[in-house]
């Protein structure tokens, strides 16, 4: 009865918010990074939230394939 | 969730659910640390909120806003979706059991991990160290392994829908309706109390409009769960788990680079026990200032750190509580509800990690780099604003944006796991069994739907009355943690002594809560004044070093006086149920589950082993 492969919102939301971060990071004023120690934290995680959400997008889209089956 | 506003006893009960667990809603609140719970809990208009509402820690920018949409975009995006596969009432109260145990594992962590668990660990993190970190290490994650592997076998396989069912098909009638009243009751006031507390924290740091964040966060859950019920609620958890994990890694990250990692932040910690009179490891050490309560800020010492915190208060939450074995119950085979909570369990262990380290560094900053905390009239530090104080410390707008939005899903999720568990425990258990028994599947669906508007409807009354009347609240709580407290006594009798009778469950609770209340009443902890704190029966018999202590050993009582009392009075009553009427319910009647043909990653028993070994090496490393 379960039609909706959760990793498909999960995945989405995620490559958003990592798209979302990336191109702050790349536009903001490095000034606001005094408080994250110079790094350019925005950049950063936001490269690890898009990988995570690839990473959930991709096999829930790729034909075929459904979450993963537990055997019961 | 827990509410947050427990009193500390309660807290102590509840806490008991140990680390996170929030209870359910008695224990709810107090699962986490107690204190921390208790501390946003029980003073939210005091201690925590100390009237200084211009604080305004944080200020948002247009990408903070947008991340923040983003994730109301979705979670009702989710319900939406799922709408049109609730076609039954099994499909909105019990996801027609159609659930992957990976979900149901991720779902039954996030429900009971409320903001009260996120800002109430850091809250203990700063005040007591890594000392919080039994609430996951000795309390939640050997209570997960136990209820995946012994319990979940009569729970599923009784087909039971609901956890007060399940007392009905053991025991009898009165047993059910007492474990369902209190229950539904519970849920809502816990709900009620942590949306309080969120809105209050969200005033304070943010400035936001109290009533708007009431409102708005009560539409958002009103909203998935009544389009897709328990299976957007779960859907939704599981969302929330990963946002929780993603936001506030790089706090925890960004402290512990900016302190030079674990040997820095512990070596920073020095100060704060030395200042305070402990041993210099007390704030980084998990055991080895357990040998007696003077050593250690939590003032309790081992045998009642085990027992109250570990046996009692954390098998009584993680296995009793209808909020989180819902989500196992959901699943969609017996093997699956067997591992939800073991799967659960993994991730768990390395929640210290995430939620009491932001905390520990919270105060290792405030003490060698000063004033981070705002500090209370009394001169002691806010420990409840650890959180949004780091948050605001460490992260740039953009990433803020994102832990705020965590903090958010936090809260959503444990207010829906509240909701979703009062809409079936009220639907099938009240309504359908002493209101309106015989209608139509069609009439309960309805029924569901009415009952989630209605649960949510009392949950922001209860979020008010507490803004009024702070002391009802607490002293609602406390009484739900009495009766709470020996709660696992009854289920571990009822499912492992064929004989234990519905008088002596019925009964044998009443005593527990009773001896709850009277150990209660005639203890104080230390510097407290009478009252709601203990001693309202105008003696002290004894005078414990921390509340934490008090609520470990009220606990441990509580559960003894059930125990025994349950068995006097079966072994004086005649059994009411047959053998055969025991079938699926009770250990020596039911056939045991054979899970050979699995691979082992796939067995219960062999991942709870895994599960256990890893905590136990854990333990070994922060000992």
């Amino acid at each position: 009865m379960m039609n909706l492969d959760l990793r498909l919102p999960i995945g989405l939301m995620f490559t958003i918010d990592g798209v979302l971060l990336i191109g702050f990071g790349l536009v903001s004023d490095p000034a606001i990074y005094a408080r994250s120690l110079g790094a350019n934290v925005n950049l950063w995680w936001g490269l690890v939230l898009l990988a995570f959400g690839v990473g959930m997008l991709v096999p829930s889209i790729r034909p075929g394939r459904r979450q993963p089956k537990s055997e019961g | 969730m827990p509410g947050g506003k427990g009193t500390e006893v309660q807290m102590g009960l509840r806490e008991g659910k140990p680390a996170g667990a929030p209870g359910p809603a008695a224990l709810a609140l107090a699962p986490r640390a107690a204190e921390h719970t208790r501390a946003l809990a029980d003073h939210p208009s005091r201690a925590l909120f100390s009237g200084k509402t211009d604080v305004r820690l944080i200020q948002l920018g247009a990408i903070d806003y947008t991340i923040l949409l983003v994730y109301f975009a979705f979670v009702i995006g989710i319900g939406w979706t799922l709408r049109r596969y609730v076609r039954s009432s099994e499909d909105f109260f019990l996801s027609g059991r159609s659930i992957p145990s990976w979900i149901a594992g991720l779902a039954f962590l996030s429900a009971n991990l409320g903001a009260q668990e996120v800002i109430g660990m850091a809250a203990s993190g700063a005040k007591y160290g890594m000392m919080t970190s039994h609430f996951y290490w000795v309390g939640a994650i050997p209570a997960m392994v136990f209820v995946g592997i012994f319990m979940m076998p009569f729970y599923y396989g009784s087909r039971a829908r609901s956890v007060p069912e399940y007392l009905r098909l053991r025991f009898d009638e009165k047993t059910r309706g007492l474990n369902a009243i209190t229950f539904a009751v519970m849920t809502v006031f816990s709900s009620g109390i942590s949306m309080y507390a969120l809105a209050k924290l969200l005033e304070l740091v943010l400035g936001w409009n109290f009533h708007t964040s009431v409102i708005l966060s009560a539409i958002i859950v009103l909203a998935y769960i009544f389009l897709g019920g328990l299976t957007s609620a779960i859907y939704n958890e599981v969302l929330q788990f990963f946002l929780i994990v993603l936001g506030f890694l790089p706090l925890v990250l960004l402290g512990l680079k900016d302190l030079g990692g674990w040997s820095g932040l512990s070596a920073k910690l020095v100060p704060v026990a030395t200042s305070a009179g402990y041993p210099p490891g007390a704030w980084s050490e998990s055991w080895r200032n357990l040998g007696s309560a003077s050593a250690n800020p939590m003032g309790v010492e081992w045998f009642g750190m085990v027992m109250g915190l570990g046996f009692v208060l954390s098998f009584g939450y993680w296995c009793t509580d209808f909020l989180v074995i819902q989500r196992a119950m959901a699943a969609e085979s017996m093997t699956a509800a067997r591992r939800t909570p073991i799967f659960a369990a993994i991730p768990k262990m390395l929640f210290p990690f995430l939620v009491i380290v932001p905390g520990m560094i919270a105060i290792a900053l405030h003490t060698s780099r000063g004033g981070l905390l705002p500090v209370g009239s009394d001169g002691t530090p806010n420990y409840n604003l650890a959180v949004p104080v780091l948050l605001a410390h460490y992260l740039p707008s953009g990433l803020l944006g994102l832990g705020l939005t965590a903090l958010m899903a936090s809260f959503m999720s444990g207010m829906a796991g509240n909701v979703t568990a009062f809409n079936t425990v009220w639907t099938y258990d009240i309504y359908q069994s002493y209101i309106r028994p015989g209608q139509t599947d069609r009439h309960y669906l309805r029924m569901g739907h009415a009952s989630t508007v209605f649960g949510i409807a009392c949950s922001v009354a209860a979020a008010y009355a507490t803004t009024r009347f702070n002391n009802i609240m607490d002293m609602l709580q406390l009484v739900f943690a009495f009766v709470n407290a020996p709660l696992f006594a009854t289920f571990l009798l009822g499912m492992f002594w064929r004989r234990t009778t519905g008088h002596g469950a019925f009964f044998g609770l009443l005593i527990g809560t009773t001896a709850a209340a009277l150990h209660h009443g005639l203890t104080l902890p230390r510097g407290a004044v009478p009252g709601l704190k203990g001693a309202f029966l105008g003696q002290v018999l004894n005078v414990y070093p921390s509340e934490m202590a008090q609520n470990f050993w009220t606990a441990i009582v509580a559960w003894t006086a059930c125990f025994v009392g349950t068995i006097v009075i079966s072994l004086l009553t005649r059994r009411n149920k047959t053998d055969a009427e025991l079938g699926g319910l009770v250990y020596s009647l039911t056939p045991r589950q054979k899970d050979d043909q699995l691979v082992w990653y796939r067995r219960p028993s062999a991942l709870a082993v895994v599960a256990l070994c890893l905590t136990v090496v854990l333990n070994i490393i922060f000992w």
